[in-house]
């Protein structure tokens, strides 16, 4: 008792006590995750075992595994899975070579190189929805920039479903690519310099310096750039919703979407919006897995 | 298996002078040391003759031929850094080979094994041919840096401070390799350094520089024994010569307004003239009918030999004496210094008397 004094004064010259930062802060974050992350996740795992749909007052009824085989045996959801993917792997290919090779470019002595940077970087910090509004307009076959300049007359882009969903990837291509340029730059930049002039004493040629010194190098950072695009890639939603209502630009977010807000499957959607999940967990161990092997060699 | 030579090379970084006009001549098969401080130009020179900096102004000759506009690979040299340079997600092999996989050179797998592991057994790292490189230490590396230099059989060896990173004990070890390895090769070694014990200990040659221009270039003993200015008598030897100022009368040192007075051996000095002397700690002798008496200021034992700073007045004079000779601080000890070995300096230039005449 007579050391509960002086204890008092210590810890209000050390400023909050482990107690008060508990309580200040541990605890509102965790009662937020609950509420916001940690209970719908739970919920929406209990209704994709159920037929729930948010619209009526109609009970929940319990429908086992229904759901996800549904889901897995049908076509048109393949379908979806099918444009997904080709998608992913177009947009993440694009913004990985142009990314990459911007960053090459940048990384070398040249006049205005910080204004060039910044004024690459831009496009990222754009929201998506008035990209895909602008780019519309460019991609417009009347009056829109790029039929202009390329010299494509009366082009079709967005209206042609086989061109829709790469004209999406390119949009995606051109607001991303800075993302992957950044994190390329940062990793090339930390390459030593002595070891070019080392290989250049070797006699070691362009494409050997490159494969065998500046990639080995640069993997990492560049793994983490690609794990990046490809969730959010796989997650495309608003892009391609603004840019086209073609059927072959159907992504599993917009699939999704439709599902459970314009059909009000809950239940459902649910369950499809787990098996999207599981995907791209999957998808980014994989690449985790290889980011470790990368950075153990 | 080259002659190197460097004809009024300058070059300018922004508004730094690194070289100013720099002549220097390389012959072949000699292993030459370029001895400076931080900052004099060493590292500038060899990337220069490397072709991984271009000259502001001057030539360089690789046997004769003016390699101007030769590029580092063409010029078929081989760097060694301080900073072992090795290429990182390799195994030892990995960067032995390196140099060899290149398509100029047009070696078979046969060749290539062949001369990586002859280059292994001579840097003693064969049981380490299969690791990867992060995994050694800092020795090993720079081991296998120079075993890299070496399998490409190069016209000359470059080394930007090979061993400065190294620990006391593995830098001798090494010196004493590479020396031998030297002999064993034939080749041209250029060798940089700013540690003066390196120099003398290793090279057939040593070239001093200051701020960018030669100031000597001899023998190690050349330079030690007769250094052509102050400079280069501070740069060389530990513990350094003595510098101490003073006068010439009849065939005296006078040295600090009358402080004390030994004979030297004259040799182109003139009476009055403000000179610095310059002698040899080993040069000093401690006698006891010797004619001058100065104070024990300090002892720095070195197991063969003690160092001794005697003080006489205002002025300071490094002895060093047999390490069983017993001294005792502020003991007053007779000294005097071998006549011919003192060297006169001018005060003001700093130049040697005897190399000016």
């Amino acid at each position: 008792m007579t050391h509960s004094e002086p204890r008092a004064g210590q810890s209000a010259a050390r400023g909050l006590n482990d107690k008060s930062i508990r309580n200040l802060f541990i605890f509102p974050t965790i009662a937020f995750l609950i509420i916001f992350n940690i209970f719908p996740l739970l919920f929406s795992l209990y209704t994709s075992f159920t037929d729930f749909r948010a619209s009526t007052n109609a009970p929940a009824n319990w429908v086992g595994l229904e759901n996800y085989s549904y889901l897995l045996t049908n076509e048109f959801i393949w379908r979806n899975f099918t444009i997904t993917a080709k998608y992913v792997l177009i947009s993440v290919t694009g913004q990985v070579v142009v990314g990459f090779g911007l960053a090459m470019l940048l990384n070398r002595y040249m006049p205005f190189k910080g204004l060039i940077t910044t004024l690459l970087l831009l496009p990222m910090m754009l929201s998506m929805a008035v990209v895909g509004l602008f780019w519309k307009l460019l991609y417009d076959p009347n009056f829109g920039i790029i039929n202009h300049s390329l010299g494509l007359g009366k082009f079709e882009w967005l209206a042609n479903p086989d061109m829709a969903l790469w004209a999406v990837a390119i949009t995606d291509i051109w607001m991303w690519s800075p993302f992957v340029m950044l994190l390329s730059l940062a990793g090339l930049s930390a390459v030593p310099k002595h070891l070019y002039e080392a290989a250049e004493i070797d006699r070691a040629g362009t494409f050997y310096t490159f494969f065998r010194i500046t990639l080995p190098l640069v993997a990492p950072i560049l793994m983490i750039a690609i794990i990046f695009r490809t969730m959010e890639a796989f997650k495309t939603f608003d892009l391609a919703y603004i840019l086209s209502s073609q059927p072959t630009t159907e992504l599993i977010a917009i699939r999704l979407y439709k599902m459970a807000f314009l059909e009000w499957q809950t239940g459902l959607s649910s369950a499809f919006a787990y098996i999207v999940l599981v995907m791209v967990v999957g998808i980014t161990m994989i690449y985790v897995k290889y980011l470790n092997k990368v950075k153990e060699r | 298996m080259s002659q190197i030579k460097l004809q009024n090379i300058s070059k300018t970084f922004g508004v730094n002078k690194a070289l100013r006009g720099l002549d220097l001549t390389i012959e072949d098969g000699e292993f030459f040391v370029l001895l400076g401080q931080t900052g004099a130009g060493k590292t500038t020179s060899l990337r220069i003759i490397a072709g991984l900096e271009r000259p502001d102004d001057g030539k360089v000759l690789i046997d004769g031929q003016d390699v101007a506009d030769w590029n580092a690979a063409e010029r078929d040299v081989a760097l060694v850094l301080q900073q072992y340079s090795l290429y990182p997600r390799l195994t030892v092999r990995g960067n032995l080979e390196f140099p060899l996989r290149s398509k100029i050179r047009g070696l078979n797998e046969n060749q290539i094994k062949r001369r990586v592991e002859q280059a292994a057994e001579t840097l003693h790292i064969t049981p380490l041919l299969d690791r990867k490189v992060e995994r050694l230490s800092g020795g090993e590396m720079q081991r296998v840096s120079i075993g890299r230099a070496i399998v490409r059989e190069p016209r000359v060896f470059l080394m930007d401070e090979p061993l400065s990173a190294l620990d006391a004990k593995l830098r001798e070890v090494l010196r004493v390799e590479l020396k031998k390895l030297h002999n064993e090769l034939g080749a041209t070694f250029l060798f940089v350094t700013h540690d003066q014990v390196e120099a003398m200990s290793m090279g057939d040659k040593i070239g001093v520089l200051n701020k960018g221009r030669l100031v000597q270039v001899g023998t190690p003993a050349e330079v030690y024994s007769n250094p052509v200015n102050t400079f280069v008598a501070r740069a060389v030897g530990s513990p350094p010569m003595n510098l101490i100022d003073g006068q010439l009368s009849a065939g005296s040192a006078s040295i600090g307004a009358g402080a004390f007075s030994l004979p030297v051996a004259a040799n182109g000095g003139v009476d009055g003239r403000d000179l610095t002397f310059g002698v040899r700690p080993e040069d000093v002798t401690l006698e006891s009918g010797a004619p001058v008496e100065g104070r024990v200021f300090d002892i720095e034992d070195h197991g063969v030999i003690k160092i001794l700073t005697l003080e006489v007045g205002q002025n300071r004079l490094h002895a060093t004496v047999p390490a069983q000779m017993s001294v005792k601080l502020d003991d007053s000890v007779r000294f005097g210094w071998k006549p011919e070995k003192v060297l006169m300096f001018d005060r003001g230039t700093g130049v040697n008397l005897a190399a000016s005449a």
